[in-house]
């Protein structure tokens, strides 16, 4: 047992996580009638809490409320990833991007997330302005006005052959290469890393 | 019935909707969060919720996350292809309806606006909770702002190029 829970808290590989990530298509499917997508329970929790009589938040959210479970248990999920099958090492990462990064200001490789960013120390200072603030507005803003996320275009989207979630993603990538390539470089210049 | 209008003027009611006709309620709506721990878990596992990861990807410097995300893309494709070739149903014997997505400009400019923010973040929606779950609990200040970025759309969408 010792055995296998060692195992299984190393890293998984791409063609572990990719076909386990894709399953959750038809397990949705086959369990409810329900196509995979996540950005939308930010759209419920909007509707439930502050719908304000925006005509956009007046739907029936209680329908969808199978989506705030499915969120609540990644959240779940990653509590127990983090309690149970914790990977002691720290991240191994491309020797290029730590390079990279290194240029950037970032000084901790030792978990997912770089501590030189998210830390509640961060807050209240400019790190936490755009990291947290405004990386959070552009992520609900975005993939709302984008209609999905990566889950609800890149793959459920793709896998259904449905050509506008192909526009979505390639849209995703292209703000993704412009923020890294173009922005980044600046924002952590700015922010003090 | 102002209000009525309006929402039919808006045809994407939900972008990931309940298809299912018959009503679920108690155990049968926990099955959706045991899928969401499995998920959560394999977030974690393979370590896709790292916002160096996510550099990586955008740096071109790792093919793992093309992998992940293209091997999901193969499997769901491979599924969908199933279900609909052989008529599979739901587990409550409804036929199984996915909605297609129509295009509107959104797709190219929130898109580009949710990709700045996810190399900004270092994740996507689904992440964000498995990022906070797995402790780093300053997150749920990046899921208030998105919920916040959500809203403010939602107040100002018939008003934003569709």
């Amino acid at each position: 047992m010792e055995q296998l829970i060692d195992w299984i808290s190393q890293p998984w590989p791409w063609y572990v996580a990719g076909p386990l990530i894709g399953l959750t298509v038809p397990a949705l499917l086959i369990i409810g009638n329900k196509s995979f997508g996540i950005s939308s329970s930010l759209r419920h929790a909007c509707a439930a809490c502050i719908p304000a009589k925006i005509p956009f938040f007046q739907y029936d959210w209680k329908k969808e409320i199978w989506n705030i479970l499915f969120v609540a248990g990644i959240f779940l999920g990653g509590v127990i990833a983090s309690v149970f099958l914790s990977n002691p090492d720290a991240i191994v990462l491309a020797e290029s991007t730590q390079q990279d990064l290194i240029q950037l200001g970032i000084t901790d490789f030792r978990n997912l997330l770089p501590a030189d960013i998210f830390s509640w120390s961060n807050l209240f200072t400019l790190k936490g302005l755009f990291f947290f603030v405004i990386g959070g507005f552009l992520v609900g803003f975005g993939t709302r006005y984008a209609g999905g996320c990566t889950s609800g275009h890149a793959i459920m989207g793709i896998s259904n052959l449905q050509w506008p979630s192909l526009v979505a993603t390639i849209f995703f990538m292209l703000g993704g290469f412009v923020m890294t390539h173009l922005l980044l470089p600046y924002i952590m210049q700015w922010v003090g890393l | 019935m102002k209000v009525k209008e309006k929402i039919e003027s808006n045809p994407v009611e939900c972008e990931a909707p309940n298809m299912g006709k018959s009503g679920e309620s108690g155990w049968k709506l926990m099955r959706y969060l045991i899928v969401g721990v499995l998920f959560g878990i394999v977030f974690v596992k393979a370590e896709v919720i790292s916002w160096f990861r996510i550099q990586e990807m955008f740096r071109l410097q790792s093919f793992f996350m093309y992998g992940v995300i293209g091997s999901a893309i193969l499997v769901g494709l491979i599924s969908i292809q199933l279900i609909k070739r052989f008529g599979i149903k739901t587990l409550g014997g409804e036929p199984i309806k996915i909605a297609d997505k129509e295009f509107r400009k959104g797709q190219i400019i929130g898109g580009f606006i949710f990709g700045l923010g996810w190399a900004l973040t270092g994740a996507c929606p689904g992440p964000l909770f498995a990022q906070i779950g797995s402790g780093f609990s300053v997150v749920a200040v990046t899921l208030l702002s998105a919920i916040a970025g959500t809203w403010v759309y939602g107040k100002f969408a018939d008003k934003l190029p569709n």
